[in-house]
């Protein structure tokens, strides 16, 4: 969603509507995307209330903040929440990282694209899930395959655009670059990187959601803690309430952290784009 | 060379490091692709450029205008032939030139004042490398908008920084293609003239490239016309004209009038009609 918006702030045309618009403003805007989670929870509230829908199939709201509570005093909703949050970002990290240095290194050598580009396409083409067994076998159920899962999410997504973008850096702006002396290491920092910036971020932005993803994938297969875990737990133990609230958690978590990506990768438009 | 138009001194530290070089064409050819593909764009092309000459090199259009300027800043080089630079070949991307190209060229993401540092030789200090762009940018009128970025400006303005760019080189060569064929008529017409008192601040060769016969008569001490001859692939060279007259020049003048028909004519435009 977001990206969609930043996409339409950066296009002139909007430049000549109206300042004063409330889609113009920070708080305008916030308020409007408030309203329908807003809306959601009122009717929430009332279908349970009203008792359209059992208890059974969507627990209260009350019910899903008071079972928050009650894991909060327990001090296990915090621990969920830590490992999950740590094993996204150290997955993600080294996913990004590695798919940066990878996509880079196939995007500008012809040489390493002979080479590697068909065996990376044809292990993208493997269903990350599908790797989960091998996985469990040689790492155990343990942080590393967790982790591992997770930097193969995050992994492809960050190569693909740091490659393609990379191809499609503009032709003239290269030559001119060489025009005037520029090659090698010089010609990558001063054109090459630069333009890729912005590509790099929604890159970045992918390989988050991805990670998240591929979290929850780890921790319902195999896990004694986190969301994913709480998922499981909940569910076999017919605790709705705490469904929802590993839901809630989940969905909140990826905005915050996307919402923090996509606060750099602002910054970074403006800079390099 | 001969423009007499009143600049501020420019003091010696920013002439040239190259000076004016002359360029010599010694059989130049250029086919492109391989076998059946084959396709001869370029071919015996000879001549002297002389040092601190502004030759214009007019022709329809696919007819290897680029390719010649490209032999000789090294970004291509040439099938046949080669070229000289101040009596020593071209050998890949020259030092001793600078280009500006029909589109500015500019990195969007820096300010006019970084892209015309980009020209600076590598090497050259940072305290001289300032001086020496705020030169510029005084020299193209651009001082008051060094910060902007390229699309913050408008379109002559881009080109006027990709000219201090190249300037930045302080080529021996400068070589100009196109520089102004994507502008309005209007700045079109203020850019030769800006051209002018570059040319008298920094007396370097210059090749331009230009399929405007007005443009050429304007600024060049020679037009070079390439041509196909009938029944002919590659284009060479169809005529060489030495313009008569001081710049600026009366765009008016009936001498000049001749030669714009006589070269309309050479390029396959009835010039009555025009």
């Amino acid at each position: 969603m977001s990206s969609l918006t930043d996409l339409a702030n950066i296009l002139p045309g909007n430049a000549v509507q109206p300042r004063n618009h409330p889609l113009e403003t920070r708080w305008g805007r916030g308020l409007l995307g408030a309203l329908v989670p807003l809306v959601l929870l009122v009717l929430w509230q009332a279908a349970t209330a009203f008792g359209w829908v059992s208890t059974s199939q969507l627990p209260t709201p009350e019910s899903v903040f008071s079972a928050a509570v009650q894991l909060l005093e327990g001090g296990t909703l915090a621990q969920h929440i830590a490992i999950s949050t740590q094993r996204v970002l150290i997955g993600f990290a080294i996913g990004a990282i590695l798919g940066l240095v990878v996509g880079a290194l196939v995007g500008l050598s012809e040489l390493a694209d002979a080479l590697l580009g068909p065996f990376i396409g044809a292990i993208r083409a493997v269903p990350s899930l599908a790797w989960v067994p091998l996985l469990i076998l040689w790492l155990k159920i343990g942080e590393d395959s967790k982790v591992t899962l997770i930097v193969i999410g995050a992994f492809f997504p960050v190569f693909t655009t740091v490659y393609l973008a990379l191809r499609h850096v503009d032709k003239n702006l290269i030559e001119a670059a060489r025009a005037f002396g520029l090659k090698g290491t010089r010609l990558l920092t001063t054109i090459q990187l630069p333009a890729v910036v912005p590509a790099v971020f929604s890159g970045l932005r992918l390989a988050l959601a991805q990670s998240w993803l591929f979290l929850v994938a780890a921790e319902l297969i195999a896990s004694s803690m986190g969301l994913g875990f709480l998922l499981m737990d909940s569910q076999n133990n017919g605790r709705i309430d705490r469904l929802f609230l590993a839901i809630i958690l989940l969905a909140l978590l990826g905005k915050i952290t996307d919402a923090l990506l996509g606060f750099a990768e602002r910054k970074a438009i403006k800079r390099w784009a | 060379m001969t423009s007499t138009l009143d600049r501020p001194a420019f003091t010696a530290s920013t002439k040239p490091a190259n000076s004016s070089l002359s360029v010599t064409f010694f059989g130049v050819g250029r086919s492109f692709g391989t076998g059946k593909e084959n396709r001869q764009v370029l071919r015996d092309v000879d001549l002297v450029v002389n040092p601190g000459e502004v030759l214009v090199i007019l022709g329809p259009s696919g007819c290897g205008k680029s390719t010649l300027l490209r032999a000789v800043s090294g970004l291509d080089a040439p099938s046949t032939g080669r070229v000289l630079i101040d009596g020593t070949a071209v050998d890949g991307v020259d030092p001793r030139c600078a280009v500006a190209f029909q589109e500015p060229r500019l990195l969007p993401w820096q300010s006019v004042e970084r892209n015309v540092a980009l020209g600076l030789p590598q090497g050259t200090s940072v305290k001289e490398g300032s001086a020496r762009v705020a030169e510029l940018l005084r020299l193209v009128e651009l001082d008051g908008h060094s910060g902007l970025r390229p699309r913050e400006i408008s379109g002559g303005m881009a080109q006027r920084t990709s000219l201090a760019r190249a300037l930045a080189r302080r080529p021996g060569v400068l070589l100009l293609d196109e520089p102004f064929g994507a502008l309005d008529a209007l700045t079109r017409l203020k850019m030769q003239d800006l051209l002018l008192d570059i040319h008298s601040a920094y007396p370097t060769t210059v090749l331009l490239v230009t399929h405007d016969v007005d443009e050429a008569l304007q600024l060049a001490d020679r037009i070079l016309v390439l041509g196909r001859e009938s029944g002919e692939e590659a284009a060479t060279v169809s005529r060489i004209l030495a313009v008569p007259g001081t710049r600026p020049r009366n765009r008016n003048s009936e001498e000049l009038g001749q030669m714009r028909s006589s070269l309309l004519a050479s390029l396959g435009v009835d010039s009555g009609r025009h």
